[in-house]
This record gives C-alpha cells, structure tokens and sequence, in this order.
C-alpha cells in the first residue's frame, strides 16, 4: 500500500498489456466489416490539380470509394486549431510534399493500394517556396490564400503573424560587450514508433473515430464542426497513443477517413506508414538572430531576438509554437531589457506542429550559445555568468509574468558538481553546461470524476492521454492516497469522450498539474460526500469529522472507508461520485493570453570528446537536472528526464530533413533519417531533481517532461567548442559539420598567425 | 483476387494452417490473419525492431520475411511468453524496472532480449547494448531496458 502512495515508483498502471502485447493502440483494432484505406498522394509539394481520373482505380474488386476533393461538401471543408485553413483534401492545389488528392477504400490494404496506385492525377508541377529565404523573396507566390485570413495586414506575404515580445529599452540600455550571431536549427520529426492511425465508423446518426490522438476533446469539436454533427454524436476514441511528443496533439487526416465512412457506410481504417507520417508532422526549423550585450563584471544588460521558424504549409498549432517558444527566449535571467521578435513563415514543406519543448530549445540553441560567447568576450567562466544572472525565487523574469517559481541556482549548482565542472580535463575534451526554461500552460481546463463503489474500489476518469508520460500511474496514486485504496482496486479510464468528462488538452507538461489538481479535487469531494454519509449513518454533525487517505474520524472512533460505505449504501448498492476540476482563465491582455501556471526549469551539463580528424562526438558524461517540485513518481520523473535528454540527442547530433529544390523530402524513412539507439547514448547519463515542493500541482508537483530537452543542443555545442574551439552555429553536429568547423577554425588561427 | 498459398506454422507452441498471399509478410500474417496484435508495425523497412518475433530460435524482423518463408517454422511472439496468465522473468523485469514508456517498441525489445538471453545467457552490458541495437525506442527508456535484461541474465527476476 505504501508502494502506491505518491513519492514511490510502482509498477506502471498499464503495464502489463505494454510487456505482454495485450495493450491494443489503434491500428490493433480491428471493426468488423471494416476497409482499408490508401492516401493518394503526388511526387512534388507543389501543384495544380487538372483532373482525377478513377475509372481504372474503381474498377480494382474490392475498392468501394475513390474520395476526391469534388465529392466533399463545397466548397471543401476546412479546419485548423488556430486558422481554418487545412482543407479536408488538396483543394485545388497541393502545397507540400505528400499532401493528399484523393483517399481509396477498399476491401483489402492491397486493393486499397493497387487501386491508389491506378488514381490518374493530371497535374501541373509549381515551384514550391522551400526555406525562409525563398518566402521573404520580394514578390514570392503567396503559400496561403489571403482570403483565409481577412483584414490581416499580413496576409498579402508568406508571414503568417509576427510577435513582439520584451521588457525595458534595449537601445537605451549600456553594455560593456555586446555579441551577437546567426543560429539555426533542423527541421526534424517525432518519429513516434507508433505511426499515426485513425479509424472511423457510422454509429448511428452520429459518428464514432479513433484516433492516435493527444487531445480526443479538440478532435471531437473538429470533426463536430467539420460534419455539421452536435458534440454528442461524434464520439471519439483515444487508445493510449504509442508516443506523441507533440506531433499527435491535433487532427490531422481524421476528417478525411470520417469523410470515408459516411460516404460507404463502414468502418473505414487508415494507418500511415512510417514514411507517411513523415509527410504529415515536423517541428518547426529555425533561423535565430541573437545579441547579448553583458557588463564586464559579468551582469547581463540585455537580449535581443529575431527568430524566423519556417512553419510549412498549414498552420496546424505551429503559429502558437512561435509565440509561446520564443515568448522566454531570453532565458531564465535577471534582464534590465529584452526585445523579442519572432515570425511565422509560410512554405510549401510539412506542416509543422507541437514538438516536446513546444519552440523554446530553437532559441535556447541561440541565446545560451551566444551567452557562452559573452562570457568568453569578457574572460568570465560560462558557469559563473549563469549563477550570476540566474533568477532567484520571486525575481522578475518578464515584468507581466509569473515570477521565478524555484530554487533554480540549486539545479545549476546540482548539474555543475555532478559533472565535475572547473576540474581538469584530458585533452580532446570539454565541458558545456546550458539552462532551459519553457513557460508551463497558459490556460488549462480539465474536469474529473472519481467513483467509490461499493465494495470500496475506485474508477478515475480522466481525459488526459497516456502516451507514455504515464499520467495513468500518476492519477491512480493521487486516488490511492487519498481514499486509501491500494492500486489493484483502482481503474484509471481515459480516451472516450463520451464517457470520461473534458479534458482541454494533453501538452505542455500539464496532466500532472492540471488533470492531478482535478482528480484530487474529486477525491476531496469524495470524502466530503464520505463525511455527509458518516454523519447521516452516526447522527453526528459533519464538521465533527474528517476523512484524510482512507481513514473518517469521528470524534470518538475512526472508521475505515467500507465501515462508511456499507451502512451508507445499503443493501441497494450505489457509488459515491466525486467530481473535480482544475481551471487556468485566460488573461486577455497578457502578450500569450496568459501567464505561465509554472515554468519548467532545466540544466544540463556534458563532458564531450571530439576526433579532431572525423569530427565525431562522443558525450562521455550527460547530467540533467530538472526543478520538478515534488516527484509523484521518482522513476517515472527519471524517465521523462531521460527521455527527453536522449530525444534532444537526436536533434543536436544527428536528426534533420533534407529537401530538394522540388520541395520533396529526400531522406523519409528509417533507413536514411537516423534518431539515437542504444548504441548512441552517452557513456554516462545521470538525471537528478530537485524538489521544494514549489509547484501548483498536486502537493506541490510541476509539470516536468520537456525540461530535459530543452538546452541538449546548448550542453553539447558548448562542450565540443571547449574542447575544439571550434565555432558551431548550425544543427545537427553531424561528423561533417563539426569536421568543417574545425577546418574554419584552422583557418582562421592560420589567419592570425600569419598577421 | 490474388492467389494464396496454404502455409502450416507453428506459432507459439500451436499448429496454424493459413492461406496467405505471396507477397504477404510475416508480419502482416500475424498481425491480420492471426490477430495477434502484439508484434508491431512501424518502419517496414528491418531498421526499427517493432516487429521482432523468434523464428526457430533467431530473432527476426517479421517486416522483412514473406510469409511463405516461415511455411513449417516454429514462431514466438510475445503473446506466447506468459505462460498460465504468468508474466515471464523478462516481461516482469521490463515491468519492474520500469523498461516502459509508451510501450510500442518494447514486444519488439522484450523478443530481440529474448533471443539474445538464450544465445547469451550471460551478457555483459555493452553486449546487451548491442543486442538491441535494432530496435529504437524513441521515448528513449534505454537504460531501464539495459536493467531490465541484465537482472533477468542475474536472475535477480522470477
Ligand atoms: S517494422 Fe519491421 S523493423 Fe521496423
Ligand atoms: S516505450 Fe515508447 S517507443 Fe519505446
């Protein structure tokens, strides 16, 4: 019992279908009756659609629908978590590499294939707009049809919003030094294991969808708006996803297969392929301009940053990763003033969308790289410049915001010692140590029920995904320790919006504080039901007594829940039902609509060695501290950690997108795009926490499981360019990159010493 | 209609006969003709491991053997490693020492540590490194894999 109380690491709840395969994600369901379904889709990113011919597609047996954009509701449907403006199919024009003309359902994957293979699409290839460059480029084609968003003074250019963020007067502000540089980073993507699938099927006058999907509300209030159907007729399945990391957060081609399903009549089921899924999510890649102008005894005077993200061709959430990414782009630091412009740029290249760090370590790589330049332009210790500037508790980081909420220089400190910082290295190596902070939910709403049946068991409802976080584990421990029910007698129910109560959304680290305040909400509303009972069943009065972890106190004895229960029932049964909620509003003059309910703070320290003739790196040592407030589930906090620690790896070290000129993704896939295995991992990797029980969440939790991402590529560029000197600004840190670095380098010392 | 071929396999201790279609693989067998739903998906391409089964003692990637190949082997899946509702020492290692996360890698994990326990009984941690070098786990739970599989080899599991 004591092992399922919050603080300990049980086993997993779900575990055991995760360990035996018995743990059905969404493309192990199989409806019977159900077809198939193939995407058509062109070798380009940009065209203009002519004609679909199906003729030769319909006549494959076994194919019962060849979906164009012609058969849909006109004009074609659209829809977008932010801008309505992702149509249901290609409308008229593809604009990026796979998007879909046309979608088969068939009897058979084979027939569905065959027959998508036989779709003829007469079209007109167009030169796609790729990088930033090419969107800024005066007089370049318009990515999005202005009409999409009326009255935007943007919507005449491939800028789909601009933010200015920032405190103070930077121009006005002196500095001893002032360094600045051009960063940039990969675009890369989740490369969830489990690929994106969705099912769709009639069920009556309404509509039943399962899908891989974070957040089943939102889909829900999509697909309701998109098939004109009342909220409580679309009904939305959401199995535990097999890994989200962002790029399952919104709808993607759930429309389209329920489409599918109204037009046959059947279940229709569609499972992208690696290669697919690919096509259809990326995190935004970035162009980042940074200055840092510092005082020579080492006191930052101020930041300034111009952030480019290249967001693809749909909005998707990507424009809200802009905003609320480089929204805390000057880091977690005492700052007199700080100026903050980020865009939002269009091109004909994947959507991009939410992606573990949600913006921030595309600027992190920026601002904590050009602060270590900082610190070498004024002869200061890159340690040192960051416990000197590193907010204390209760500090202003940006004057309409949240305050620094922890102990933060604990974690720098925590990190410095572990790795050894300032004691000597062997040659070939160095030290990088980097500090992350990411604004936690802005606005949150989720609702709870907690039911205590009669034989004293419990089922939580919480509409939070589990997509490995382990959120399932975390709200069955809060239930346990507040009814004192070991976790065998606790079900955790979750992904069926027409059962379990909303849940705004699964991201930004937000399920252990905002759906954990909402279940222990409802434990506390079970008790004070147990309370009533008690008092009815004694004939006491209520405030007489307590009900704390299992246990109601009257004045003269303590009852244990079932002693309650059972003379409260009766001999008809019943349950008593607890409900809970937890709400952030939002704030509507505040720059993101709402202040930050905690910031995640994160520092990673590493030891690196570097081949001087391959430019390989090796990470000898990896420490990641994160502020966690209080772990609810040590292991599972470790893991996150981990987790995110080795997801960072990918980016810094070897992950990233090639396109050519065509707009096409030339490296899809397994084979060609490599992410870390375990033969990747650095020698060593330590995660430690600290804990002041400082969070809003359940006994003093905070939200914890991007932390660890968000200055991986920081730690590592920091150490490698201590170990080389090399100057790195551009990520991955490929064996190429870094060997091409090294060269500048050697060129450039030739230089100097040939003056 | 595409013409099938009758296989006879053996999977998980129990004799399956099945029509399958040439170009069908392993994998989709399992998973669609035999609903077992266990062996993952993901790549296709043998660079994941989410679809490793033990075909007559070596570990496979089932994305890359026809179906046809495996017409008279003997095949485990993970859904053949609890016996009598009993998890095996290395599915209840996984679970103990926490090896999951979101849990699609790990059938594919728990059958390449599988095979790589019954060649090597012993391994040493960069052995067992390497024996699952072939499958990702993109929540990046690797080090609660190494635990897990270096106390089912100590025996610290039962
Ligand atoms: S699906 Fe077979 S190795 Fe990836
Ligand atoms: S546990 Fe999620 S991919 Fe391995």
């Amino acid at each position: 019992m004591s092992r399922d109380r919050i603080g300990t690491s049980p086993n997993r709840v779900g575990g055991i279908g995760r360990v035996t395969g018995s743990q059905q994600y969404v493309a192990d369901i199989k409806l019977p009756d159900a077809l198939e379904v193939k995407l058509v889709t062109l070798d380009v990113a940009r065209a203009r659609i002519l004609s679909i011919d199906s003729t030769a597609a319909l006549a494959v047996p076994g194919v019962h629908a060849v979906l164009t954009a012609a058969d849909l509701p006109q004009p074609v449907p659209r829809f977008g978590p932010q801008f309505i403006d992702r149509p249901v199919l290609a409308d008229g024009e593809t604009k990026y590499h796979g998007e879909p003309v046309a979608a088969v359902a068939a009897e058979s994957k084979d027939a569905a294939e065959e027959a998508a293979r036989l779709v003829k699409v007469a079209y007109e290839e167009l030169t796609p707009i790729v990088t930033i460059a090419d969107a800024l480029a005066p007089g370049a084609d318009l990515v999005q049809d202005p009409s999409i968003r009326p009255n935007d003074p943007l919507a005449g250019t491939n800028v789909l919003r601009e933010h200015r963020f920032g405190w103070g007067d930077v121009d006005a502000t002196p500095a001893d030094v002032v360094v600045e540089g051009d960063y940039t980073f990969p675009m890369v993507t989740h490369f969830a294991i489990e690929t994106h699938a969705y099912i769709a099927a009639p069920d009556g006058d309404g509509i039943s969808v399962w899908s891989t999907i974070q957040h089943p509300n939102w889909l829900q209030r999509i697909l309701a708006g998109v098939l004109g159907m009342p909220l409580a007729k679309v009904r939305v399945y959401a199995p535990d996803p097999g890994g989200g990391f962002g790029g399952k957060q919104h709808a993607k081609y759930e429309p389209l297969v329920a489409f599918l399903a109204l037009r046959t009549g059947r279940p229709c089921r569609l499972v992208l392929t690696l290669e697919e899924t690919f096509k259809a999510v990326r995190r935004t890649t970035t162009q980042v301009h940074v200055r840092t102008g510092v005082m020579s005894d080492g006191s930052l005077a101020f930041v300034e940053v111009d952030a480019d993200y290249n967001i693809g061709a749909y909005a998707d959430i990507a424009d809200r990763v802009v905003a609320k990414g480089s929204y805390p782009a000057a880091g977690p630091y005492r700052i007199p003033a700080v100026r903050i412009l980020s865009r939002s740029i269009l091109t004909h290249t994947t959507p991009a969308t939410a992606f573990r760090g949600f913006g921030n370590p595309q600027v992190n790589w920026a601002v904590e790289s050009n602060l270590d330049a900082a610190a070498r332009a004024i002869g200061m210790d890159r340690l040192e410049i960051r416990l000197k500037n590193v907010a204390r508790t209760g500090d202003t980081l940006n004057p309409v915001d949240t305050r620094c909420d922890g102990e933060w220089d604990q974690s720098v400190r925590k990190a410095a010692e572990m790795i050894g910082w300032g004691s000597p290295l062997p040659p070939g190596r160095g030290r990088g140590i980097a500090l992350g902070i990411k604004s936690g939910p802005t606005t949150g709403l989720s609702y709870s029920t907690v039911r205590l049946l009669s034989d004293g068991s419990v089922i939580v409802l919480a509409g939070t995904s589990d997509m490995g976080q382990g959120a399932r584990t975390v709200f069955a421990q809060i239930a346990a320790t507040e009814l004192g029910v070991p976790l065998e007698r606790i079900a955790v129910v979750m992904g069926d919006t027409s059962i379990v109560p909303y849940d705004q959304q699964t991201s930004a680290s937000r399920s252990t504080v905002l759906m954990g305040n909402a279940v222990l909400s409802a434990c506390r509303d079970v008790q004070a039901k147990l309370r009533a009972m008690a008092a009815r069943v004694h004939g006491i009065h209520e405030a007489s007594i307590t009900a704390e972890g299992g246990v109601v106190r009257l004045p003269d004895r303590e009852l244990s829940v079932l002693e309650v229960l059972k003379p409260g029932l009766g001999r008809m049964g019943g349950e008593v039902i607890g409900n809970g909620m937890a709400r952030k509003d939002a704030e509507p003059d505040h720059p993101l609509s709402g202040s930050a309910a905690f910031f995640e703070f994160n520092c990673t320290a590493v030891e690196a060695e570097v081949d001087e003739e391959t430019g390989d790196i090796t990470i000898v040592k990896h420490v990641t501290v994160s502020d966690v407030g209080k772990a609810l589930n040590p292991l599972q906090v470790r893991m996150q950690d981990e987790g995110a620690a080795i997801q960072g790896l990918g980016h810094t070290l070897m992950e990233h997108y090639i396109y050519d000129d065509r707009g096409r993704i030339r490296n899809l896939g397994a084979i060609d795009y490599r992410i870390p295995t375990s033969m990747d991992l650095p020698l060593h990797m330590e995660s430690a926490i600290v804990e002041n029980a400082d969070g809003p969440g359940p006994y003093g939790a905070k939200g914890m499981s991007e932390g660890a991402l968000l200055c991986v590529a920081s730690a590592v560029g920091a150490a490698v360019r201590d170990a080389t000197g090399a100057d790195l600004r551009d990520l991955p840190l490929t064996p190429e990159v870094v060997w091409r670095a090294l060269r500048e380098r050697d060129r450039k010392n030739a230089e100097v010493t040939a003056r | 209609m595409t013409r099938t071929v009758p296989i006879s396999l053996n999977v998980n201790g129990r004799p399956r006969t099945v029509d399958v279609a040439p170009n069908h693989t392993l994998l989709e067998v399992l998973r669609e003709d035999l609903d077992l739903t266990g062996t993952k998906e993901c790549c296709l391409v043998g660079e994941c491991g989410a679809c490793t089964v033990i075909v007559d003692g070596r570990s496979v990637d089932s994305c890359l053997m026809l179906a046809i190949e495996a017409d008279g082997a003997d095949v485990l899946t993970v859904e053949g490693l609890a016996a009598d509702g009993r998890l095996s020492p290395l599915q209840a290692a996984f679970l103990d020492k926490g090896g999951v996360q979101c849990g699609f890698c790990i059938p594919g994990q728990i059958m390449s540590a599988h095979a790589l326990l019954a060649e090597n009984p012993h391994p040493s941690r960069a052995e067992v490194e390497e024996g699952i070098a072939g499958n990702l786990c993109r929540c990046g739970c690797y080090e609660q894999i190494f635990e897990a599989i270096l106390a089912t080899a100590e025996g610290v599991e039962r």
